[in-house]
């Protein structure tokens, strides 16, 4: 038993707020792309003929009962396979944008259901078509008042995104994993960069927080 | 696509499949114990017990289970906690989704009617009949749902354990791998074993939750 020693982290700090840094923007970047295709899924669910219909329904239903670590696995060493060599930071962003779409989805699609009935029919009278319909009457409404759910699928997303250093993708954990290769201290390393994620997730949290209020006002 | 591989490799993956619910399950029984603890020092009287299980449920949440497994498994000889890595999988696990599940019963409690503990202290029941006799098995109906899903999340979240060489089920598609080449197939095998433990569990929570419902 070796006594801890957190001074060890210092020369290694810039190292960590790299990976901190990266991880910021894997979340970012996955958290866009599971927004946009959230809504397109919810919307082919919905409304797109069977033959889109049941290919995403299925999609769904594999990405909701697996998981995402092999979901990454399939995804990175998969697509190899068939001769797609996709880098490893494209796997990660696509691997968990799409992991955390089918569950944005999910949310969406029964968020556009709840949406009243009177909306579509008062937006169709006036003369707008189905897809105008949607697209400015109906999604805005459902998005808004999903708000808090899709905002904690983003926060699961941030603490997920740790999983993708199992490829190799330069982030937090990987930072943390370099440092320890060299200094054999992994619980002070661990716990630093479990500190600086307790971190982000504060952070993101309060921008939800900011965000969902700014909602409520505008409504 | 390489069926006859599928079907070779299919009964090592049952018995690694056996592994992932054993895994699950005593993380389960962790995580209950662990969470029933947390949410009731959570709605204790004594700030202290509500500042623990506040700070328990914070931390846990707020930080990746991977980086918890890790903490556990490799930085744990430094401070004297020597674990096998089923061990650390079973206790990193379960404290994890212990935090998750001190809030799916903490919800539960609070969201029982205040008027059916006003009533009970009325009548004369104390503070702990109360609990006992009437908001618990209130709440207990209410958790059955959000204890599930938390349970489902366990099972996916179990394939981490295959970072600290817990020979599991995505371990063993791993090893696999190793020696074949072909992901699709081997995932492919995984994938369904996983698909049809969570939606075994998904089952069992929709039963458990008709069962009690309020007829």
């Amino acid at each position: 038993m070796q006594g801890l020693d957190f001074t060890v982290v210092a020369p290694y700090w810039d190292l960590l707020l790299i990976g901190a840094w990266w991880t910021s923007v894997l979340t970012v970047s996955a958290g866009v792309l599971s927004f946009a295709f959230g809504i397109l899924f919810a919307v082919i669910v919905l409304y797109a003929p069977a033959i889109l219909a049941y290919p995403v329904r299925a999609l769904m239903w594999v990405f909701m009962g697996t998981p995402l670590l092999l979901q990454l696995f399939l995804i990175y060493f998969g697509l190899v396979q068939v001769g797609i060599d996709i880098p490893a930071l494209a796997a990660g962003i696509i691997g968990l944008g799409l992991h955390f779409a089918v569950y944005n989805a999910d949310v969406i699609r029964a968020g556009i259901v709840a949406v009243d009935a009177g909306q579509t029919e008062g937006a169709r009278s006036i003369g707008f078509g189905k897809w105008r319909t949607l697209r400015y009457v109906v999604i805005p409404q459902a998005i808004r008042n999903t708000a808090p759910p899709i905002g904690s699928n983003l926060i699961a997303l941030l603490k997920e995104s740790s999983i993708v250093s199992v490829i190799g993708i330069a982030e937090l954990v990987h930072s943390a994993q370099l440092a320890i290769s060299e200094t054999f201290r992994p619980f002070e390393f661990y716990i630093t960069a479990a500190a600086l994620y307790y971190i982000l997730n504060l952070v993101l949290e309060a921008a939800l927080h900011r965000f969902e209020r700014h909602v409520e006002v505008s409504r | 696509m390489d069926l006859s591989l599928m079907s070779r490799v299919f009964p090592f993956f049952v018995e690694a499949a056996l592994v992932t619910l054993e895994l699950t399950a005593l993380a389960l029984v962790l995580g209950l114990f662990a969470a029933a603890l947390a949410a009731a020092a959570r709605l204790s009287k004594s700030a202290i017990l509500r500042a623990v299980g506040s700070v328990y449920v914070s931390l846990f949440r707020g930080t990746p289970c991977l980086i918890q497994l890790f903490v556990l498994y490799f930085g744990g000889p430094q401070v004297g906690i020597n674990l096998d890595p089923f061990a650390a999988g079973v206790i990193g696990l379960g404290l994890n989704i212990g935090a998750y599940m001190a809030e799916s019963i903490r919800g539960a409690v609070v969201a029982v009617d205040r008027g059916q503990t006003e009533a009970a202290r009325t009548i004369g029941f104390s503070r702990l009949q109360t609990l006992r006799k009437v908001v618990l098995p209130q709440a207990a109906r209410l958790m059955i749902r959000p204890l599930g899903v938390n349970t489902v999340a366990l099972l996916k979240g179990s394939a981490l354990v295959s970072t600290i060489s817990v020979v599991e089920l995505t371990y063993t598609a791993q090893r696999f791998i190793g020696s074949t080449y072909k992901p699709f197939e081997i995932f492919g095998v995984a994938a369904l074993l996983y698909m049809a433990m969570v939606y075994a569990v998904a089952r069992i929570v929709d039963m458990l939750d008709k069962r009690f419902a309020i007829a």
